[in-house]
This record gives C-alpha cells, sequence and structure tokens, in this order.
C-alpha cells in the first residue's frame, strides 16, 4: 500500500477550462460577467434594464443558462442582442466547459461585454469558475434579508450585489442596513446597488460601475 | 445534482494521480469537506458507489473528513468557528467578517496498490 499526497481542489479541472475561457475573451478584449440569483431574483430583468441603458454604447452579448426552456434567450433576442441559451438539463449550475461551447456560437470580434446569466440557484454555482472576469449576484427584497446569512459563500466571492425590486421596500420587512453590513461584512472589497428594474431606480449607477469595470479591464 | 459531476471529478482526479504513479487500483479516497463548500457527503458517497464500477476504484473506499467553518473577525481580531447562523463575532458582535477556513472542498490523498 502506497498514499499519494493529492490535495487537488475538487473544481481543478472545471477551474482549468475556466482559465482558457478567460484566455479566449482576452483575446477579444471582452469583459464577462457572471451573473448569479435565486430563481426570480430578476436576473434577465436586470439584464433587460442593462441592454436598454447600454445598448447605444456598447457591443453586448448574453449567455443564458438554464435547467430547461428558452424563455430567457427569447427575451433577450428581442432585442436584438447575440445570446445563446444554455440548458443544463437538471444540472444546477453553468460549468466552465458549457461555456467553451457557447462561446464559439458567439461574435466574439464585436462584442465588448459578456453577460453570463447562470442557473437560479445561490449555492452551486459559487463553486464552478466560468472564465469570467466579475461575478455579481442579484438578491431582491422579496427574498428576505437573510440571505447573506444563508449562502455566505456566495456573497464573499461577489464583485457587486444588486439588491433588486427595491420598490417593494416599503411593503416587506426588510433590514436595508443590516443587509448591506452583513454583505460588507463578509467582503470589504463588494460594491452594492438598490435597484428597481420595473422603475429604473439604480440601472445608471449600475451600468456606470459596468463601464467602469470594463475600463478597468482593458487598461491590464 | 451537482455531486453527480462533483464525484466524476474526484474519480477522474483520483485515477490520473494513481497511473501517474503506476498504481494497478485504488484502496481509498481522502476527501476534506468544508463546512460551506455546499458538498454533501452522503451524496458523493452514493454517487462514488455508482461510479466507480469497472475502473481502477472499483474496490475503493471514500472517507471523509469534515472541516468546520472559520471566521476571522477584522474588528477585534478574534478566530473563532461557527456555532450558528448568527455570522457575528462572538467577542464583540461585529459581523466585519471573513472566512478563513472551510469553504473548499478537496481531495487529500489517496491510497494505492
Amino acid at each position: 500500500m502506497k498514499r499519494i499526497k493529492v490535495l487537488k481542489n475538487i473544481a481543478s479541472a472545471n477551474d482549468a477550462i475556466a482559465a482558457q475561457n478567460r484566455g479566449l475573451l482576452d483575446r477579444y478584449n471582452i469583459l464577462a460577467i457572471n451573473l448569479m440569483s435565486s430563481p426570480g431574483a430578476g436576473k434577465t430583468s436586470l439584464l433587460l434594464g442593462t441592454i436598454a441603458h447600454l445598448r447605444h454604447q456598447l457591443r453586448l452579448a448574453v449567455i443564458e443558462g438554464d435547467i430547461a426552456s428558452k424563455i430567457d434567450a427569447d427575451r433577450i433576442s428581442k432585442e436584438g442582442i447575440p445570446v445563446v441559451q444554455i440548458n443544463t438539463g437538471g444540472s444546477c449550475s453553468l460549468e466552465a466547459h458549457m461555456i467553451t461551447n457557447a462561446l464559439e456560437k458567439l461574435p466574439l470580434k464585436t462584442i465588448d461585454l459578456l453577460f453570463i446569466e447562470n442557473v437560479g440557484n445561490l449555492i452551486c454555482p459559487a463553486g464552478f469558475s466560468l472564465g469570467e472576469h466579475r461575478k455579481v449576484v442579484v438578491s431582491s427584497i422579496a427574498e428576505g434579508d437573510d440571505k447573506p446569512a444563508k449562502y455566505p459563500i456566495m456573497f464573499s466571492l461577489a464583485d457587486a450585489v444588486v439588491i433588486n425590486k427595491i420598490d417593494l421596500l416599503p411593503l416587506q420587512e426588510f433590514d436595508l442596513a443590516g443587509f448591506h453590513k452583513k454583505v460588507t461584512g463578509l467582503n470589504p472589497r463588494v460594491t452594492i446597488f438598490e435597484v428597481s428594474c420595473k422603475s429604473g431606480h439604480g440601472i445608471e449607477a449600475w451600468c456606470s460601475w459596468l463601464l467602469q469595470q470594463l475600463q478597468n479591464h482593458r487598461k491590464t | 445534482m451537482h455531486e453527480l459531476a462533483i464525484t466524476q471529478n474526484i474519480l477522474d482526479i483520483a485515477i490520473n494521480e494513481a497511473k501517474a504513479a503506476q498504481a494497478s487500483q485504488i484502496t481509498k479516497i481522502r476527501l476534506i469537506i468544508g463546512e460551506l463548500s455546499g458538498v454533501v457527503g452522503e451524496c458523493i458517497q452514493f454517487y462514488f458507489d455508482f461510479l466507480k464500477k469497472d475502473s481502477i476504484a472499483q474496490n475503493a473506499s471514500i472517507d471523509f473528513e469534515t472541516v468546520p467553518a472559520e471566521l476571522h473577525c477584522r474588528d477585534c481580531q478574534t478566530s473563532f468557528k461557527l456555532e450558528d447562523s448568527s455570522w457575528a463575532c462572538p467577542c464583540c458582535r461585529s459581523t466585519n467578517l471573513e472566512i478563513t477556513n472551510g469553504q473548499s472542498c478537496f481531495i487529500e490523498s489517496i491510497e494505492v496498490e
């Protein structure tokens, strides 16, 4: 019997593919955003609001991840934005190799900013890097203020957190200051946006952040 | 569902390591599971018993060690293990906390013949 030290993260195979994806995106000067949230927090609505705001300044594209259906891709496609739908067929998260395939179907030469909308889930997507440059978590007022305490890893990895459906605040018991405190406690470098995709509140600040990230990315 | 993909990864990593060491079979895989990693040992065990068939790991057992979540308070510098879901420092009640352990899941070692 022989014991072999391994010390390899179980996600190491995925991480290697993610690094290849990032290399490809970098060659085309594309900034990729991995958008994660629980189902119904408003990822697609945020994308539609973002598209409306940025479409004349930037060339956008979207990869949609869902267990089944192409409802989200159809919503994006109506806007005339290049979109690829991935159906994971039961898998609870996008994985790097799925993105590799999706990138082959996108016009990479004519994209500045690529959004990858992950499967609605606050647990599994945290474990799979896709090759993105920024991770964004969307959390909505309707979900309650306990999400950072229940899904700390997701919130600790985020570059930005979008608190969506902020217009519901008067209708809901939601400790907004406590939510901010919990998230920045776990993750001091995070930027938090309060947004209502319905009214458009906060979309401008969120889009300015995206533009800034793209600028920073292209300098490096 | 993602435990199936994870278990396949575990098996792939173990088999690659064993082959690199020119071993003929794997007898044990030692897996370290962080409390916050989201990985469920029971599910891994279930899929492992299924996936290992007809591989050099078919007689292997899998040992789990769970590593508790450890946090460090950035305000009073206390390091502590997460005992409840309050996510507050037991000394100063601050929520300005860094997760220092328990996020990852990795293969510590394998035993081969």
